[in-house]
C-alpha cells in the first residue's frame, strides 16, 4: 500500500464484518464486495475522496479482531497503523457487540492518537433495544466517537467532520492511557526512557512494550522502516534485558507477558462497555437464536440446506427458461439480417460468414444460454450471503471438513465457487493454516461455477427430463442438478481427505468461526450489485473469449488440408481417446478450446458438429438434441459430458488466480492435472460400466 | 474435584471460564474474541453432527471445535 504524499491518509480498521467496506464504499463511491460474513474483504483497497477542500486517500484494512495476533491480516493492519503514520485512523465498531470491538479500539489508541471511533450498525442495535451512550464513550476513550448506520448513509457526514477536525487540528485529543500492572509499567518506562533519547518517528511507549515482548515480526518490520537494527541504538538492548528482569520480579516470563497485556485490555473493554451499553431487552437475540436452532438442528440443519440449494436451482431453471427461449429465437433470427446487412455492405462472402456463423453464433449462444440463469442465480446467492446464511453452512459442514483434516471455512470458499472458482480461490485467504488453504484452493474447482451449470442444465433438459415446461420437469431438472452438485461436493471431501493423508499431510488446525447476526438484505442493492458487478462482469469475460474462439473454430472448420477440414483432422485425432471416456473428439476439442471460459464449450461443440453435418441452423434445444444424436450421442455420452464438465481442468482465469495465490508453478500445474486426471478416470469408469449394460 | 470442560456444555447453559489449556495461535484467537479466565459464555448452538458448538461470548456467536473446547476448564452457572 503506497501513500500519496499530496493527500491526507485515512486508515479504516475494524473487526471483520462490521461494515468497514460499506463505510469505504460510501466515502469513495467504489464497489468493494460487501456481504454478511467475516473475511470477505480479501484485497487491500484504497480510494479517494475530497472533504472541505482536502484530498484524502483512504485504505480499507483487512478486518482484524486485534493487532496482537500473528495472522497476515493483523500484521498488515498493525504495520500500516504503526509505521505508515496515517493522518487519521477510523476504527469501525459493531454497536451490537461493542465490548469485543473495544479491544481493537484500545489497541489502536495505544499506537496512535489520531483515532476516530465509528460505532456502526446503530440501526441494528436500536432494533435489538441495545443503547450505546456515545457521549460517555467519547469521554472515556478521549477520542472522537460518532454513531453511524453506514448502509443508510447515516453518520457519514459526522464522521467526515471529525476526520477534518483531527487533520486540521481543530480538536485536541487526549486518548485514554491503558495502565498495566505496576511491574509492567516499570518495565515499559525503562525502555521508553531510552527510546526517547533516540530519534524514532513511532509511538515509543507501544514500541517499548513490543520490544520487551520480543515481537519478532514487528521488530523486523521496524528495522526495515528505520533502515538499521533497533538493537544497535545505544542502550536499547540493555534496557530491554533490564526490563525483562523487572518483570521476572513479578514472575512474568516473556511468553506470559502478552497474556497479561491482553487480559488488561479485555478487562478494560468490559469495564467501558458496562459503563456505556444498556441492554433494554434481556433476550435481544431471541429471534436469531430461534432461526439458528432451526437452521443448524440435528434433524433439520442438513435437509434445509439441501432444500435451499435445490430451491435456488429450481427458481433459476424455471425463471431462466422463458427469457432464454426468447433470446434464442431473437438472436438466431437476427442472423439472417446480419448476413443481408453484410451483403448490402458488399463484404466478401467469406468475411460475412466468419463474422456471422463464426463469431456471432458463439456470442449468441453464450448470451442466450448463460445470461438468464446468471441474472437469476447471482442475486439469489447474494441475498443468502447478505442475510448471513453462509457461515451457518460452514458451521453445519465443519465436522465433515474436520474428518478430511481441512478447515471448516473451506465451506465458505466452496460457496463462493458456485459464483466463480477464481473468487473461491482468492477467498481461501480467510483460512489461516497454509496447508488447509492449499487444500481449499486445489479442490475449489469441484464446485460447478456459474459458467458451467447452465451448460449442465441444458444437457439435463435435453437428455433426462424432456422439453416440457411443466412443474414436474423443472423440479426433476433441479433434483438432477442438485445430485450433480452433491457429486462435486463429495469429490471435494474425498480429494481433501486424500490430499491430507498424502502430499499435504497434517492435522486439522483450530480456528474460530464467527456466526454473525442475521441482517435484512437490501434487495435493491443486491440486484444492482449482482447484476452489474458479477453477472455482467462474468458475461463480459465470456464474450471477450467467445468471439475469438468462434473465429478460430470457424477457420478450423473451413480450412481444408487434403480435402479434409482442419477441424476434422483434430477431432479425428482426439476421437479414440474421447471414445474411451465416453465422449468424442469434438467434445474434447471443445473443452480444450473452452479453457479460457467454460461458457463457450457447448457453442464450440455445436459448431464442430455443424461443420460436418448437413444441419446448418437450429432454433432451439430440440433441434440441438437432434444434432447431437445424429453425431452419435446417447444418454451415456450425456452422463460422461456432465461428469467431465463437473470435473476437469480449471478455466484459465482460475489457473492464473491459483498461480497468484500460491505463488508456486508446481501447485498451479498440480491444480490443473489433479481434476483433469480424476475426471478422465471417472468418465472412463462410468463409460465402461454403463457400456456393459447396453 | 471433577473438572468440567467446555466441550461438555449443554445447549442453553451458561459457564464461567476457569482455565484455558491451549497455546499458540489458537490461544491468541481466543484472546481476540475476548475469552480469558473469568469470561462468561453461553452455549447457544450445536451443529448437526455434534461438533463444533457455538457460544455467545461478549455479544458475539463464535463456533469452536471440540479439540479446543475440551481443553477449556469451566464452571457451570446456575
Amino acid at each position: 500500500m503506497k501513500k500519496n504524499w499530496l493527500s491526507k491518509t485515512v486508515a479504516l480498521a475494524g473487526n471483520p464484518n462490521v461494515g468497514k467496506s460499506t463505510v469505504f464504499n460510501t466515502l469513495t463511491g467504489l464497489h468493494q464486495h460487501t456481504g454478511n460474513w467475516p473475511g470477505k474483504t480479501v484485497s487491500n483497497a484504497s480510494g479517494n475522496f475530497i472533504y472541505n477542500n482536502i484530498e484524502y486517500t483512504i485504505f480499507d484494512l483487512p478486518g482484524t479482531y486485534s493487532l496482537i495476533s500473528h495472522s497476515k491480516e493483523e500484521e498488515v493492519a498493525r504495520d500500516f497503523i504503526c509505521f505508515e503514520n496515517p493522518d487519521v485512523t477510523i476504527v469501525v465498531c459493531d454497536a451490537v457487540c461493542l465490548e469485543r470491538n473495544l479491544n481493537l479500539v484500545l489497541q489502536t489508541i495505544e499506537i496512535t492518537d489520531n483515532v476516530v471511533v465509528c460505532v456502526n450498525l446503530m440501526d441494528e442495535a436500536k432494533k435489538k433495544k441495545i443503547e450505546v451512550d456515545l457521549v460517555k464513550l467519547e469521554k472515556l476513550l478521549g477520542v472522537p466517537v460518532i454513531g453511524a448506520a453506514a448502509r443508510n448513509k447515516v453518520g457519514i457526514e459526522k464522521l467526515l467532520e471529525q476526520v477534518d477536525n483531527l487533520v486540521t487540528k481543530k480538536k485536541r485529543v487526549s486518548p485514554l492511557k491503558i495502565k498495566y500492572s505496576d511491574k509492567i509499567e516499570e518495565a515499559i518506562n525503562k525502555v521508553e526512557s531510552v527510546l526517547k533519547e533516540v530519534n524514532i518517528p513511532f509511538n515509543k511507549r507501544w514500541l517499548s512494550l513490543k520490544l520487551i515482548d520480543d515481537e519478532k515480526d514487528l521488530i523486523i518490520t521496524l528495522n526495515k522502516y528505520l533502515g538499521k537494527n533497533i538493537m544497535n541504538f545505544k542502550g536499547v538492548f540493555k534496557a530491554i534485558s533490564e526490563a525483562r528482569k523487572i518483570l521476572m520480579e513479578d514472575n512474568i516470563k516473556v511468553d506470559k507477558l502478552k497474556d497479561s497485556v491482553v487480559s488488561t485490555i479485555i478487562s478494560l473493554s468490559e469495564h467501558i462497555s458496562k459503563e456505556v451499553v444498556t441492554f433494554k431487552k434481556k433476550d435481544y437475540n431471541k429471534r436469531d437464536k430461534k432461526i439458528d436452532k432451526f437452521l443448524t438442528n440435528k434433524w433439520t440443519g442438513i435437509p434445509v440446506m439441501l432444500l435451499l440449494l435445490m430451491g435456488i436451482l429450481w427458481i433459476t431453471i424455471v425463471g431462466a427458461n422463458y427469457p432464454s427461449n426468447f433470446l434464442f429465437d431473437l438472436l438466431f433470427k437476427l442472423e439472417v439480417y446480419f448476413i443481408d446487412f453484410f451483403n448490402f455492405l458488399k463484404f466478401p462472402t467469406i468475411v460475412s460468414e466468419i463474422l456471422v456463423y463464426g463469431v456471432y453464433r458463439v456470442l449468441a449462444w453464450v448470451v442466450a444460454v448463460m445470461l438468464p440463469p446468471m441474472a437469476i442465480f447471482f442475486p439469489l446467492f447474494t441475498i443468502l450471503e447478505d442475510i448471513g446464511y453462509l457461515p451457518r453452512i460452514a458451521f453445519n459442514l465443519d465436522k465433515c471438513f474436520k474428518k478430511c483434516s481441512a478447515c471448516g471455512k473451506q465451506a465458505l470458499t466452496m460457496c463462493m465457487g458456485f459464483g466463480c472458482n477464481a473468487v473461491g480461490v482468492t477467498g481461501a485467504r480467510i483460512i489461516d493454516s497454509p496447508r488447509e488453504r492449499l487444500i481449499a484452493i486445489l479442490t475449489n474447482v469441484f464446485v460447478p461455477c456459474n459458467g458451467r451449470f447452465p451448460t449442465i442444465i441444458s444437457i439435463i433438459t435435453m437428455f433426462f427430463v424432456g422439453f416440457g415446461v411443466g412443474f414436474g420437469n423443472s423440479l426433476l431438472s433441479s433434483l438432477i442438478l442438485t445430485l450433480v452438485i452433491l457429486i462435486g461436493i463429495s469429490m471435494t471431501f474425498l480429494i481433501s481427505k486424500i490430499l491430507s493423508k498424502t502430499i499435504l499431510k497434517g492435522f486439522p488446525s483450530s480456528f474460530t468461526l464467527e456466526l454473525p447476526p442475521y441482517r435484512r438484505p437490501q434487495i435493491g442493492k443486491v440486484i444492482i450489485r449482482s447484476i452489474f458487478d458479477r453477472t455482467l462482469f462474468v458475461l463480459g469475460r465470456a464474450i471477450s473469449v467467445a468471439a475469438p474462439a468462434g473465429l478460430v473454430i470457424w477457420l478450423m472448420a473451413n480450412i481444408d488440408i487434403q480435402n479434409i477440414s482442419l477441424l476434422k483432422h483434430c477431432s479425428n485425432f482426439l476421437d479414440p481417446f474421447g471414445n474411451l471416456i465416453g465422449l468424442d473428439g469434438v467434445i474434447l476439442m471443445a473443452f480444450i478450446l473452452g479453457f479460457p471460459a467454460n461458457e463457450i464449450v457447448v457453442p464450440i461443440m455445436i459448431m464442430g458438429y455443424m461443420a460436418t453435418s448437413n444441419l446448418t441452423e437450429f432454433n432451439n434445444l430440440i433441434e440441438l438434441k437432434t444434432l447431437l444424436i445424429n453425431n452419435g450421442w446417447t444418454w451415456v455420452t450425456a452422463i460422461c459430458f456432465i461428469l467431465f464438465s463437473l470435473i476437469h481442468f480449471p478455466c484459465s482465469t482460475t489457473i492464473l488466480t491459483i498461480k497468484k495465490e500460491t505463488g508456486s508453478s508446481k501447485w498451479t500445474i498440480f491444480s490443473f492435472l489433479l481434476p483433469t486426471i480424476i475426471g478422465i478416470i471417472m468418465c472412463c469408469l462410468v463409460n465402461c460400466l454403463l457400456s456393459l449394460f447396453l | 474435584m471433577n473438572e468440567k470442560y467446555l466441550s461438555d456444555a449443554s445447549l442453553g447453559s451458561c459457564y464461567i471460564i476457569k482455565k484455558i489449556n491451549v497455546d499458540g495461535s489458537i490461544k491468541r484467537r481466543l484472546l481476540d474474541i475476548g475469552m480469558i479466565e473469568g469470561t462468561k459464555v453461553e452455549n447457544v448452538l450445536v451443529s448437526p453432527f455434534g461438533d463444533p458448538m457455538a457460544f455467545l461470548i461478549r455479544g458475539a456467536v463464535i463456533a469452536l471445535r471440540n479439540e479446543v473446547t475440551s481443553k477449556i476448564v469451566v464452571e457451570a452457572l446456575a
